[in-house]
């Protein structure tokens, strides 16, 4: 389990508008990668093309290279719902389907691509539930909606039903920035159990929490308005927030910005 | 420090005036509160005159069991007696064709337009051309049925004719209320779906139109109670028969739209009237039970929150 990410030379574009520009970057497998950036740099729309999530929008289209274990994923011949389901996905919103109990949107991945063995949902579903901190509060309710918990503990149901498929990768856009800081807090302690077993990557508004969870951070920036998104600097979290080699890095975690 | 000193009476002069209400917005607050309730009042005349004139002449007729077991056959305008059974089965029965043949269409259609053909060509002429449809008098589905039907194919007038001619009109109404439900359940929903691997078709076979099934149900039984009170793709294409016919391929067929217009001419005698107000309540009666399985079929498979 566990991956490496090699980017080289991606471009990101809606329709006409190139939204990132030239991005090349190392995400280490078993270990949390952190995008910073102010609103707009780009930073969520290259992380939602790590799993071809980008396409989904029409006329969204990517150039360039991004290397999975020296699989590109962009290769032709490369079928979307494969990368996916190596690549997992956690949003920014939590967003439990709301048809279903907390025990089938664990299992949703699985019973969704055709998996019916009882046995295996029930041992998935609650190591996934292990896996998300989650299965003491929701153990006696398994059966009960998934949309009636609070919006932390379905956070982290969204985080067990994407590592119920179990995945190479996963991403989290924004993660925290519905929730409280209790909830935000218990994810945190999450990311930092998950990247044992996976490459975390994570987008995130809130520099402490880069600076608390990450091993590398990545600042991304645009020039301008209208501008694409670029990388500025990727380096270990602890040289970002304490040395960081670009001036503009340095402006926006020490909040002199713009 | 003797600044403040002398500052202070000065701004406790002026007190702050939280007690609100001015005249005019008090004023329009009240007007704007009756012209919203009279707005309320007003909608239910009709419907409460109408409900009790129904109700209060056509009830008794329906509490005798022949009227749920008997047809028309043999009975004149004069003459009590006999029930609707032939019509409330024809009506079942067309209606029944109906939704068969148009909920598919139209629901597969709703996908179509929100989840594959959003923003193309195609789906933008569909689009206008259920707009058209949606404004086409039942008539006019009646009578192109009635040429397509009769004129070219040569076949005789019977139930299943209807049925086509009320897919017509059936078809816009679920299909336009299906595109509204599927809009509204949230792209998070997909992409959730999808980042679990999950391929396009089945997101939508086992996430969106689940999510949305409440709203659909509810699409479908509007769609419903619009075709079965029409009258004029029953008078054009298949007549009205007093006698009990099941086989919508074969003879005249009663349906309550069409039972209420033969003893309509006759409205001077009394059972005449009588069976007119009966099969007016019995076709909102149908309608009402349709609407409450439907909501009970939603409870039981929408969304679970609580």
């Amino acid at each position: 389990m566990a991956k490496r990410i090699e980017v080289s030379g991606l471009n990101v574009y809606y329709g006409d508008f190139k939204a990132v520009e030239d991005v090349s970057m190392t995400v280490e497998p078993r270990s949390v990668t952190a995008f910073i950036g102010p609103s707009g740099c780009g930073k969520s729309t290259f992380l939602r093309t790590l799993n071809r999530m980008h396409e989904v929008i029409p006329g969204a289209r990517v150039e360039g290279k991004v290397l999975l274990d020296q699989q590109d994923l962009y290769a032709s011949g490369i079928d979307p719902v494969a990368v996916r389901r190596v690549v997992g996905m956690v949003f920014q919103r939590p967003n439990p389907f709301p048809t279903m109990s907390i025990f089938d949107n664990v299992a949703s991945g699985l019973k969704l691509n055709g998996v019916k063995d009882r046995k295996k949902l029930t041992e998935v579903v609650e190591r996934s539930l292990h896996g998300a901190n989650l299965w003491n509060e929701v153990k006696d309710r398994l059966d009960k909606p998934g949309a009636g918990l609070s919006g932390g503990q379905q956070q982290r149901l969204c985080i067990a039903r994407a590592i119920a498929v179990e995945p190479e990768v996963i991403l989290m856009d924004e993660p925290c920035s519905a929730l409280d800081p209790i909830s935000t807090l218990a994810i945190e302690d999450l990311i930092e159990k998950l990247k044992d077993q996976f490459t975390v990557v994570i987008v995130t508004h809130n520099m402490q929490q880069a600076a608390r969870v990450s091993d590398q951070t990545a600042f991304f920036n645009l020039a301008a308005t209208g501008k694409p998104g670029r990388l500025i600097e990727m380096a270990p979290t602890k040289q970002i927030f304490s040395n960081p080699t670009e001036k503009a890095t340095e402006d926006y975690i020490t909040g002199r910005f713009g | 420090m003797t600044a403040v000193a002398e500052n202070k009476p000065a701004y406790e002069g002026k007190a702050l005036d939280l007690s609100g209400k001015s005249g005019s917005r008090a004023f329009k607050n009240t007007l704007a509160t009756v012209l919203i309730g009279l707005a309320f009042v007003l909608a239910m005349i009709p419907l409460v005159w109408i409900l009790f004139t129904v109700i209060s002449k056509g009830y008794h007729l329906l509490l005798s069991a022949d009227w749920w077991s008997q047809s028309q056959r043999g009975i004149t305008v004069r003459r009590e007696g006999g029930g609707a059974y032939h019509a409330i089965m024809g009506t079942l029965i067309m209606s029944l064709i109906t939704a068969v043949i148009a909920v598919p269409i139209a629901v597969l259609g709703a996908v179509y337009l929100v989840e594959y053909g959003k923003g193309t060509r195609a789906a933008r002429a569909v689009s206008f051309m259920i707009d058209i449809l949606t404004g086409v008098p039942s008539i006019v589905a009646a009578l192109f049925v009635y040429a397509v039907w009769i004129t070219i194919f040569g076949f005789n007038r019977v139930g299943f004719a209807v049925s086509l001619s009320l897919v017509l009109l059936m078809l816009p109404v679920v299909l336009r209320s299906t595109e509204e439900m599927l809009k509204l359940v949230p792209d998070e929903l997909r992409e959730a779906s999808y980042a679990l691997g999950v391929p396009k078709w089945k997101t939508i076979m086992k996430v969106v139109v689940p999510t949305a099934f409440g709203g659909i149900v509810t699409g479908v039984m509007l769609g419903l109670a619009r075709v079965m009170g029409e009258t004029a793709p029953l008078l054009i294409l298949v007549g009205y028969s007093k006698n009990i016919n099941l086989n919508p391929f074969n003879g005249f067929m009663g349906a309550l739209p069409t039972m209420i217009n033969q003893d309509r001419t006759e409205l001077a005698l009394q059972p005449a009237a009588d069976r007119v107000w009966a099969a007016a309540l019995t076709l909102i009666l149908l309608v009402l039970v349709l609407n409450v399985l439907a909501r009970l079929i939603a409870r039981f498979s929408s969304i679970k929150s609580k």
